[in-house]
């Protein structure tokens, strides 16, 4: 039980998926400056990669290593991803209209997020055992929506901060999450 | 010497990395040192290549609705036969990218180019296009971990990935007086912000100058 609680930890506040590995970083330049509309996406994110992590492990270990197709991972495990992409654009379409129009296309971009497929990929080379990767891609996600949140909230003060020409917009906001990767190197000693 | 400074200049103004903040995940994580940013930029212009005359090729071929799926299956098959050459050949490379070379597959100016170029166009102008937003890609990510290698330790050098040789190794910066940060995340948001607002800065005087005359 301790095991799953310090590989909960770690995968949100210490090995941060933004802030230390620098993926998701096109969705958190996109959709973070509305701070609902991160949520939303922060949403959307932690149930694809749940969803897609629970299939492509079960798709790995019972029909790819019993076939020895091992090298067909990449292709399957993207595959599987879209699909799962296409099934929340359907069912938020049809729940969430206001959602879905806020998100527009950063939703169906979820599938090039490199985050999902990082952790589809990483349960199987760290070679997690089932429960392990129920963790692991709950919390990468979690840790994806908080830095993504804690962002949106900054840019939408930084919308009306006077910066310097050049630094508008994006490299300004690049600067802030330089202070933030600084800012989460102290939950370093936490576990 | 002209065409090439305006060459220069074009890759700067459509500048995939630090114009249009593609393949932003990539370009942050690997550029600690030179021998990845080569290595990393190489796999990309070879994969973008091949899949924009790949993509230009099934182009009449492929169905609107269902583009984007076969887009992805064509880039995640040759992605997987890079990682299994660099796997092969380069060991060194697949060491210290790991996990990376995978996600070049969800590389966006790969997908990015497929969508907005190659599935429009002819095959030789497709290929063109490849090589040369592959350069563009490269030189960023050479020009940033140079930048972030300098800093960080103070040594410019680069191996051959092939048999592990030393190519070059030059000390520039005393170990004294290095910056230890910049090898960090913290460093590698600082100076891809710091570029980009150069980026910005020269497209906005240029743009003054069109404005002017």
């Amino acid at each position: 039980m301790e095991g799953f609680f310090t590989l909960f930890i770690s995968a949100i506040l210490i090995n941060n998926i933004v802030l230390t590995k620098f993926l998701g970083m096109c969705p958190i330049m996109g959709v973070s400056r509305k701070t609902s509309s991160a949520l939303g996406m922060g949403a959307a994110v932690v149930f694809v990669i749940f969803g897609s992590s629970v299939f492509t492990y079960v798709l790995y270990y019972n029909v790819l290593v019993p076939m020895s197709l091992e090298y067909m991972d990449l292709i399957t495990f993207i595959l599987v991803i879209a699909a799962f992409v296409q099934f929340v654009e359907m069912v938020m379409k049809k729940f969430t209209p206001a959602l879905y129009k806020a998100l527009g296309i950063f939703l169906p971009l979820i599938t090039t997020n490199c985050v999902v497929l990082y952790v589809t990929l990483v349960n199987i080379t760290n070679g997690y055992s089932f429960m392990e990767m129920v963790v692991y891609s709950i919390a990468v996600p979690l840790g994806f929506t908080l830095v993504l949140y804690i962002f949106s909230t900054i840019r939408e003060r930084l919308d009306s901060a006077p910066v310097p020409k050049a630094f508008e917009g994006n490299p300004i906001a690049l600067i802030v999450m330089a202070i933030m990767a600084a800012i989460f190197t102290a939950f370093a000693g936490l576990v | 010497m002209k065409s090439l400074v305006n060459y220069g200049m074009s890759l700067l103004k459509e500048n995939p990395v630090f114009g249009l903040y593609l393949g932003l995940c990539s370009s942050l994580a690997i550029t600690t040192n030179l021998d990845n940013a080569v290595g990393m930029g190489i796999s990309v212009l070879l994969v973008l290549t091949v899949s924009n005359v790949v993509i230009s090729l099934l182009r009449k071929l492929t169905p609107d609705e269902i583009r984007i799926p076969v887009y992805i299956v064509v880039i995640a098959t040759l992605v997987k036969a890079v990682e299994l050459l660099i796997k092969a050949y380069a060991p060194a490379i697949d060491a210290a990218l790991g996990v990376f070379i995978p996600l070049i597959v969800v590389n966006c100016i790969i997908l990015g180019r497929a969508e907005a170029f190659a599935s429009k166009n002819g095959v030789v102008s497709s290929a063109l296009d490849g090589l040369n937003m592959g350069v563009s890609y490269t030189l960023s990510i050479v020009a940033l971990s140079l930048i972030r290698q300098l800093l960080a330790t103070g040594i410019l050098n680069m191996n051959n990935p092939f048999n592990d040789t030393v190519i070059f190794d030059i000390t520039i910066i005393p170990a004294d007086f290095t910056i230890p940060m910049f090898s960090s995340p913290i460093g590698a948001f600082l100076t891809f912000a710091l570029l980009a607002a150069g980026v910005a800065a020269i497209n906005n005087r240029d743009q003054k100058k069109v404005k002017g005359a």
